[in-house]
């Protein structure tokens, strides 16, 4: 006999008779539900992850590039990665990054690896979503937008609709059937990389982005 | 049973004689430096949870739903598992399993032999702690290297965590600036926390842009997605699960949860309790290796799963709720205990009221019969814990199990290891008299008349304490007085 099946011999020789009930999470988080509307959502979300850290930035469908080409001057941010294929990253393509380098992700990791680690100073993807209970970016990888590119360079800037922000984790689980199919790697995102370890004494860029900047399309327009 | 004994026999968990615990104790007690680190510590994060709970109606529901969801969890947990492997597998994770710590280790081994690994970085792994996978790599000249801010301070240190979320938190930054300057080339002393924190980062960047391997443990494993999840906020779990070719992650049989909306209670009561965050920087998501048209990620991706006494806990209904543990910490920051005399006391891998209700399984009683001990049985820990594991009751439990003569079939390895012949047959002549009226009136007559002879050293009572004496006259005497 294997591990294995000694592992589960012994589990189901104990196993109760009856599995327990399933439980319900709908009847803690339905009663809860905040019926706010999409700026109340925004407004939570933006409160919440600045909490953590991170910058946000309100702006439009018309007007992102152009924020995220002062952004990166501001921050003096030579080179730019992001995926060219995506619909940002072809706007992106299209309007240029002023002085900054805007270098799209080419061939696998193995490829491009030292540049992306001691010469690319941030990284640009596209937020799925977002939740407004813990102001958390929900990030999932993609061919055009590797786990890598929101993890190694020092700043991470992420687009996000605001239409896209749900109420709480749970709702984005349920309500977008997560279930059916996950990809490779799917992230919550709350902030730039910290850690208390020291003394309790809370320091931000510890291993991943030192710095966390979301830019929020709002189709309702009230950028700032 | 008899291959668990030998398992136990073979444990490689630093065992603590019942002499050298309470030496520990002892010595730990005493040291007002330590007990000032551990005071400011756990009130700091007593205060940080409480702050995330404003909602007592809240918290309630929560912890009702975390309870049901691991005991749920529980109750289906080899279908769960068995569901789990082939979901992973269908994923593209190949998936081991490992009955003691020696054979996780193997497996662990064998594949970094495969890949003619040097190097190996590793987030933050309670298992890989309670499998000593750090010198059993070393003994086989594969290098095992800490990421996580706290464990690589541990390991520069030569030491162990000394709580399960902050494993350096009896350490001053005083001790770090002396141990980065003496252990890292080119580091001058900087007490400075920021600078600190800087010095670590660049160290360990190097590492991961070179490691052949990354592990980490696992926070939930789900079986409906094959999905492990990774709680984290330094981004070091992201690195070693993201860069290197190869992933090995390693968790206990328990962690197994059948539902993918059921993380979203066990995450959020997880990071409030443990730290007082609303939620970690980074909750990450892993269902498989680099595949199809990815640019990156890991080419293979393992999971060991690790039973090392955890089966014998299950067979027990009331030893299975150990096994809802979701490891916050919660309770040790709330224990009285653990607060004065801190992690390294204890001599196990987890250490305070968690430790104390999980080592037996892991190491057999004859080794941590004592640990149950250990205990005022206040209550606070069973009070906090946000998946309402009965701390308190189990303690009393394995003190039962312990103290108890040997029988046949005992519920765990160890049985009966504190099991001492006098002191339980001097309990029993007490249940007796005190049992009896008339016995129990004979005594206390004799008793009030020869107080003269009740000695002046009563054994571990008087290291504290005057000593106890009878009183002159007994209570019905001097109520019989007053009529």
């Amino acid at each position: 006999m294997s591990a294995r099946d000694r592992i589960l011999a012994k589990l189901r020789g104990k196993q109760p008779a009856q599995p327990g009930t399933l439980p319900d999470l709908s009847a803690h988080y339905t009663p809860r539900a905040r019926g706010e509307t999409k700026a109340a959502r925004l407004a939570r979300f933006r409160t919440g992850i600045e909490g953590f850290h991170a910058e946000v930035h309100v702006s439009s469908e018309a007007d992102w590039p152009a924020l995220l080409t002062r952004l990166c001057a501001d921050k003096q941010v030579g080179t730019l990665m992001y995926g060219a294929s995506t619909p940002a990253g072809r706007r992106l393509t299209g309007a240029g990054c002023g002085a900054t380098t805007l270098r799209p992700w080419a061939g696998q990791v193995e490829d491009i690896k030292a540049d992306l680690f001691h010469r690319v100073d941030a990284g640009f993807t596209q937020a799925r979503g977002a939740i407004a209970e813990t102001g958390s970016l929900i990030v999932w990888s993609s061919p055009d937008e590797p786990r890598s590119l929101s993890l190694v360079p020092p700043i991470h800037f992420a687009l996000l609709d605001a239409a896209t922000i749900h109420p709480t984790f749970y709702d984005a689980l349920v309500s977008e059937n997560w279930a059916a199919g996950l990809p490779t790697n799917a992230l919550l995102i709350s902030g730039p990389s910290k850690t208390a370890d020291i003394q309790q004494t809370l320091a931000y860029g510890a291993h991943g982005p030192k710095e966390l900047v979301v830019l929020v399309i709002n189709a309702e327009g009230d950028a700032e | 049973m008899s291959t668990q004994a030998q398992n136990t026999a073979g444990q490689p968990i630093a065992f603590v004689s019942a002499q050298a615990l309470r030496a520990r104790m002892h010595d730990a007690v005493n040291d007002a430096h330590l007990r000032q680190s551990f005071r400011g510590a756990m009130d700091f994060l007593m205060a940080k949870r409480a702050a995330q709970f404003p909602d007592e109606g809240e918290l309630d529901s929560l912890r009702g739903l975390s309870e049901a969801i691991r005991q749920y969890s529980l109750s289906k947990l080899p279908d769960l598992l068995e569901q789990l492997e082939a979901n992973l597998t269908r994923n593209g994770i190949q998936v081991h399993w490992a009955e003691t710590p020696d054979e996780a280790n193997a497996i662990m081994l064998g594949i970094a032999r495969r890949h003619q690994a040097r190097l190996i970085v590793k987030g933050k792994s309670m298992v890989s702690e309670e499998i000593e996978f750090n010198h059993a790599m070393e003994a086989a000249g594969v290098g095992a290297l800490e990421s996580d801010m706290g464990e690589y301070i541990v390991q520069l240190a030569g030491e162990k965590p000394s709580h399960i979320i902050m494993p350096a938190i009896h350490q001053t930054k005083q001790q770090i600036a002396k141990l980065f300057a003496e252990h890292i080339p080119g580091v001058d002393y900087t007490d400075n926390v920021d600078a600190l924190i800087q010095i670590g980062r660049r160290v360990l960047r190097e590492k991961f842009e070179i490691a052949d391997i990354g592990l980490s443990g696992v926070n939930f494993a789900v079986a409906e997605t094959g999905t492990l999840c990774l709680v984290e906020n330094e981004g070091n779990g992201r690195m070693c699960t993201t860069v290197p070719k190869v992933h090995i992650a390693i968790t206990g049989i328990e962690k197994v949860i059948e539902k993918l909306e059921h993380v979203a209670p066990l995450f959020s009561i997880l990071t409030r309790s443990a730290t007082g965050q609303a939620v970690s920087t980074y909750f990450n998501m892993i269902s498989g290796p680099r595949r199809g048209d990815d640019r990156d990620g890991p080419e293979e991706v393992h999971l060991v799963l690790l039973d090392n006494g955890r089966s014998q806990a299950y067979a027990d209904e009331q030893l299975r709720k150990t096994l809802q543990c979701i490891r916050c910490g919660a309770c040790m920051n709330h224990c009285p205990v653990y607060t004065r005399i801190g992690g390294h006391a204890y001599g196990t891998t987890y250490p305070g009221p968690i430790g104390k209700i999980v080592s037996p399984h892991m190491m057999g009683l004859e080794q941590t019969h004592l640990l149950p001990t250990a205990s005022s049985l206040c209550g606070a820990c069973g009070e906090v814990c946000p998946v309402k594991i009965p701390i308190p009751e189990l303690l009393i439990r394995l003190r039962g199990e312990a103290q108890s003569a040997p029988h046949a079939n005992p519920a765990m390895v160890g049985q009966g290891a504190g099991y001492d012949a006098k002191i339980s047959l001097l309990w029993k002549l007490w249940a007796r008299l005190y049992a009896r009226p008339a016995t129990y009136r004979a005594f206390t007559w004799l008793a009030t008349r020869l107080r003269f002879l009740t000695p002046k050293q009563q054994s571990g009572w008087t290291a504290a304490r005057t000593p106890l004496k009878p009183a002159p006259r007994r209570l019905r005497d001097m109520v019989k007085d007053r009529r």
